[in-house]
This record gives structure tokens, C-alpha cells and sequence, in this order.
């Protein structure tokens, strides 16, 4: 389990950069950042090294953010891995709220939000699955 | 339409000997039969018995919007309520409308009234008036429609809505009055011309009626270019009776007031000092002959001045210049009345938005756009598009429900809203065609 922050910004310009220009002040890595847009505003998700700093800096530059605990999810970067885990919380009927993926050098991260990562890294970690902990991340 | 030539045309002392006759009777009869009058007149020490000249009615305490909510429902009735045929109430939340009721003789002086708007624009009996005002508690439609009866003219009674019924029937009836807010006529006027009509070739309309809302000279001919008619200005209010208190002619150059039916004065809104003819103030109206609302002294919150002079057009009856706003901050949107302290006090059911909001008023196709832009309060967990959604789409209902008014919630980032020194600006206002 990880710990994810959502920004709440307006859809117009510069409005990202200037974010970023913040994580970038607070010297944060960010390891993955996902858009989800609308007309008049959009969701910036990221995950990165220090996110309770992040996060501090972000409500001091006055954004809306906000912390979230999302599972992450490392698989093999070959066909139906993806598949195989969503099964398997498929099986333990765990809903999928919404999720992102990267895969890069053999390796395929998985970013889910589901209703109680706590328990559900548990479960994964029971199968098999290996799940990234916010720590594996500094 | 009766003999009302004469009394439009009559000299302007007979005007005044009316209305002094009718301010004495109406001060002693609110006097005695509304007990909110009784006791604010004595607590200025205005004695209506003791009035003698037009001038003393400026001893006379104000009315506000507020007394008058605060008698609703029937607190400020001068009559028994049989006598009472019908009653209209003030657009806004229904917990602080006010109320206006009317006698037959009441609804008599109304049609009367907004009769002259067929006669400044010279209509007739062998006139057909089209009119599109909402019929309801809102004075709009029931005041243009007896205005249409009183005046002999064969009167549609449409109400608003369903364009293209509007414009089949306006085409097809051959109408030639069209009674409406200014924003409706441009949209029926627009809406015809993307259908493929030519509304000025198609239509019949010689002149308009309307009001409820302001409009600016531009828009003014904009409209006039595309129906192809005339526009007059129509005032009113329903505290003082609705659509008809005052009335553009064909001079386009001020409204002529009903002076038999209100006498009219303009005050400085901050000192409450009469000011003199030509002088920009609040309009402060009194009822002459109303029997079952009668007000004495009502501050309308309208800009307006008094223009010197007589009228081209050879009336008598003074004229009050086109409105140049309110000393409130109420908005006229779409016809109904909002005052940005309702808007506020829906806000703040919702403690997931914050208390800094501003209201944007644009066009879109001719019609108002109400946009409130506010902004996320730091707790309240947003992760999901779906919950910003609900959180907007609540609000709207809300709005909607506490306001008759569709207004769009748009969620904005801490602080988009300019935090000002002392009054916030509340309201941005982007009509094109407005002020």
C-alpha cells in the first residue's frame, strides 16, 4: 500500500506547471503522475517519494490536495499478468475504483484504488502478488 | 380602450388634483386598516389626516421590501379578503415573497395601465397581441393579458416556453403586439432564424412590449433589426401592482408613468432627501387608488430620474428614464429575482464548499447563464471525479429548488475568488447587452 496525493486543479493553462514548479521547489520525485480530466477541472494523481511533504507543500502553495491510500502492485511485464491479478480481486470481490500502469524494464507497476488496500495487500500479498510498500519508494 | 386618450393627454394640474385626492384617501386608509402603517406613521409623527398638499407626503415614513415580507401573507391587505379576486407574489424564495392582491377595481386600473403601452405604440381593437410572459404568480403574463383585454386587442395567452410552437403561432395568428421579456423576444427572434424564417418578412409584429429585465440601447436595436418593430420599455413591480406603472411611447425617450394611478418620487437612496427633477435616485412609488395594496412611500430599489420636461409624443404624464440599476445587489435573472444572499444561504447547507463564492451572469443563445464558481473546503475528500460531481449536481438542485432558478455550480481552486478589502465583489455580470 501506498500513499497516493490528489490535486484538485482548474482545466487551464499553467495551471499543472505551477504545481509542479511546487514539487519541484520541495524537491519531491515524483515516480507517477495521472490526469483524470474534465471540462472545468481535473484530478492529478501522484505518487512519489515524500508524500506527506509533498503534500504540505502543496496546501501551502493554497492547492486542494488530499492523501489516499492506494494499492500498488508489482508484476512481470509479460502478457495476462494484468489479467491474472484483476481475477483475483475480481474473485475476492474487490472493487476497482479507478487505477493507473507503467511497466518498464520487465517490471509492470500497478496503482489501484480499491475500497481497503490495507486488507486487500494482505490478501494479494497472501496469494503471491508482490505489492509495493510507500517505503520501497524514498 | 375606454377614453384614456383624455387622461394621458389631460393638464397636468388635473394629474395632481388626482393624485392629491387619492394620496389623502390612501394615507388615512392604510392608516386605519394596516396596522404596520399605523404604527409607522406615528412613529415618524406623520399624521394623515393633516395632509393638505402633494408636498406632505414627504413627512410620510418609507415602506421597504422587507415590511412587506414580513406581513406576508395578507399583513398588509386594505380590504377584507373577499373582496380580494386575485392575488400575484414577487419572484424569489417562497419564504419571502411578497404579496400583491387586487379588487376588481385593482385589476381594472391594471389592464388600464398596461393598455397605454398598445396605445403609445398605436395599437388598436383590430390589433392580435401574442403574449409570452410566464402566466403565474409572476406579473408578467396575467398584466400584459389584461392589458391586451382592456385594450380591446385579441389576446394570446402563450405564456413562455416551446419556441417553436411561439414562433409557428406568430407566424400563422399574424400577431402584431408580442408582450415578453427582452430576452425571450431575441431568442424567439434567433431560434426563427436558424430554422430557416425570416422573422421581420414572416411575422406580422408592428411593436414589443417588454420588460422584467433591463436591456441596453444595442440590444434595443439589435432586436428592433430582427423582428423588424418597435421596442418599448415596460416598468412595474408587483408591490405596486406589476407590468404598467410606467410604459415607453413610440418616442423611445422614457417611460410615461401612470401619474393618475402613482405618484412618483426620487430620493437620494443614502439620506433618503427627495432630489429634483433630472437628478439621478431611487425611485420611491405610492399608490394612488389601489384598493387592496396600497403603499405609501415604497423604495423600489430602482435607479431611476425623473426626465424634465414634457414628451415629444404630447403626453402629459411625466416620464422616469430607463433603468440604471438597483441600490441592492438583487439580480434579475430570466425574469425572477435573486438576491445574492439566497445563493449564500444555500451554500452554506453544504459544508464541503467553502464560504468564498462569485456569481457569474453571461448570455448564452439570448438567455441568462448563471454560473457560481466556489470553492472546495480543504477536508472534504474529492478523489474521485464521481464525488465532485455529486457535490455539484446537489448544489444545483438546491439552488433550483430554493430559487426557481437554474444556476451552474463550477468547483474552482482556493482562492480563484479575489478575497476584496471590505464588500466583496459577489457578482460578475457579463450580459452583453446589459447596463
Amino acid at each position: 500500500m501506498i500513499q497516493q496525493i490528489t490535486v484538485f486543479l482548474e482545466n487551464k493553462e499553467g495551471r499543472l506547471s505551477a504545481m509542479c514548479q511546487v514539487l519541484a521547489d520541495a524537491n519531491i520525485d515524483m515516480k507517477a503522475l495521472t490526469i483524470a480530466e474534465t471540462t472545468d477541472y481535473g484530478l492529478i494523481r501522484i505518487v512519489a517519494d515524500k508524500p506527506q511533504e509533498a503534500l504540505e507543500a502543496l496546501k501551502a502553495a493554497d492547492y486542494r490536495a488530499i492523501c489516499t491510500d492506494v494499492l500498488a502492485v508489482s508484476l512481470a511485464d509479460k502478457p495476462g499478468t494484468l489479467a491474472a491479478l484483476l481475477a483475483f480481486l475480481d474473485s475476492m470481490d474487490v472493487n476497482i475504483e479507478y487505477g493507473y500502469c507503467f511497466s518498464h524494464d520487465n517490471v509492470a507497476i500497478d496503482v489501484l484504488k480499491v475500497k481497503d488496500p490495507a486488507a486487500t495487500a494482505v490478501k494479494l500479498a497472501a496469494a503471491g502478488f508482490t505489492t509495493i510498500k510507500q517505503a520501497d519508494l524514498a | 380602450m375606454g377614453n384614456q386618450h383624455e387622461i394621458l393627454h389631460a393638464p397636468h394640474q388635473e394629474l395632481e388634483a388626482i393624485q392629491l385626492e387619492g394620496l389623502k384617501k390612501t394615507v388615512v386608509n392604510v392608516y386605519e386598516k394596516i396596522p404596520f402603517y399605523k404604527e409607522s406613521f406615528d412613529a415618524a409623527g406623520f399624521d394623515p389626516y393633516a395632509v393638505e398638499t402633494l408636498d406632505d407626503l414627504k413627512k410620510a415614513p418609507f415602506v421597504t421590501k422587507q415590511d412587506l415580507r414580513d406581513a406576508y401573507p395578507y399583513g398588509m391587505l386594505a380590504v377584507p379578503l373577499k373582496d380580494v379576486k386575485e392575488i400575484h407574489m414577487s419572484s424569489g424564495t417562497t419564504g419571502v415573497a411578497t404579496v400583491g392582491a387586487y379588487t376588481d377595481h385593482d385589476l381594472k386600473i391594471w389592464g388600464d395601465c398596461f393598455a397605454r403601452g398598445v396605445e403609445y405604440g398605436g395599437g388598436t381593437e383590430d390589433d392580435v397581441m401574442h403574449v409570452c410572459y410566464g402566466y403565474g404568480l409572476f406579473t408578467g403574463g396575467l398584466g400584459a393579458h389584461y392589458g391586451g383585454l382592456a385594450a380591446g386587442c385579441t389576446t394570446i395567452p402563450m405564456s413562455a416556453g416551446n419556441t417553436e410552437r411561439q414562433i409557428r403561432v406568430l407566424r400563422t395568428m399574424g400577431s402584431s403586439i408580442i408582450c415578453c421579456t427582452p430576452s425571450y423576444a431575441m431568442h424567439i427572434a434567433d431560434t426563427a432564424i436558424e430554422m430557416g424564417i425570416d422573422p421581420k418578412k414572416e411575422f406580422n409584429l408592428k411593436f414589443g412590449i417588454h420588460g422584467a429585465e433591463p436591456f441596453s440601447d444595442n440590444f434595443r436595436k439589435d432586436l428592433e433589426e430582427k423582428l423588424g418593430y418597435k421596442v418599448l420599455d415596460v416598468y412595474g413591480l408587483t408591490e405596486t401592482m406589476g407590468p404598467g406603472v410606467a410604459i415607453e411611447c413610440a418616442e423611445q425617450n422614457g417611460l410615461h408613468l401612470a401619474e393618475d394611478h402613482f405618484i412618483a418620487e426620487i430620493i437620494d437612496p443614502v439620506t433618503g432627501e427627495n432630489l429634483p427633477d433630472g437628478e439621478w435616485g431611487e425611485l420611491v412609488l405610492t399608490t394612488v387608488d389601489r384598493e387592496a395594496s396600497p403603499v405609501v412611500r415604497y423604495r423600489t430599489r430602482d435607479i431611476t430620474r425623473i426626465l424634465p420636461g414634457q414628451c415629444a409624443c404630447g403626453r402629459t404624464h411625466k416620464r422616469i428614464d430607463r433603468l440604471h440599476g438597483r441600490t441592492d445587489d438583487m439580480l434579475i435573472i430570466r425574469g425572477v429575482n435573486v438576491f445574492p444572499s439566497q445563493i449564500e444561504d444555500v451554500m452554506k447547507t453544504f459544508p464541503d464548499v467553502s464560504s468564498w463564492y462569485v456569481i457569474e451572469l453571461t448570455r448564452k443563445d439570448n438567455l441568462d447563464v448563471v454560473t457560481l464558481k466556489a470553492e472546495l473546503n480543504p477536508d472534504f475528500d474529492f478523489d474521485q471525479i464521481s464525488a465532485i460531481e455529486k457535490l455539484q449536481k446537489d448544489m444545483q438542485i438546491a439552488m433550483k429548488n430554493a430559487l426557481s432558478v437554474s444556476i451552474k455550480v463550477k468547483l474552482v481552486e482556493p482562492k480563484t475568488v479575489a478575497r476584496s478589502e471590505g464588500k466583496a465583489k459577489r457578482v460578475i455580470d457579463l450580459r452583453e447587452g446589459i447596463k
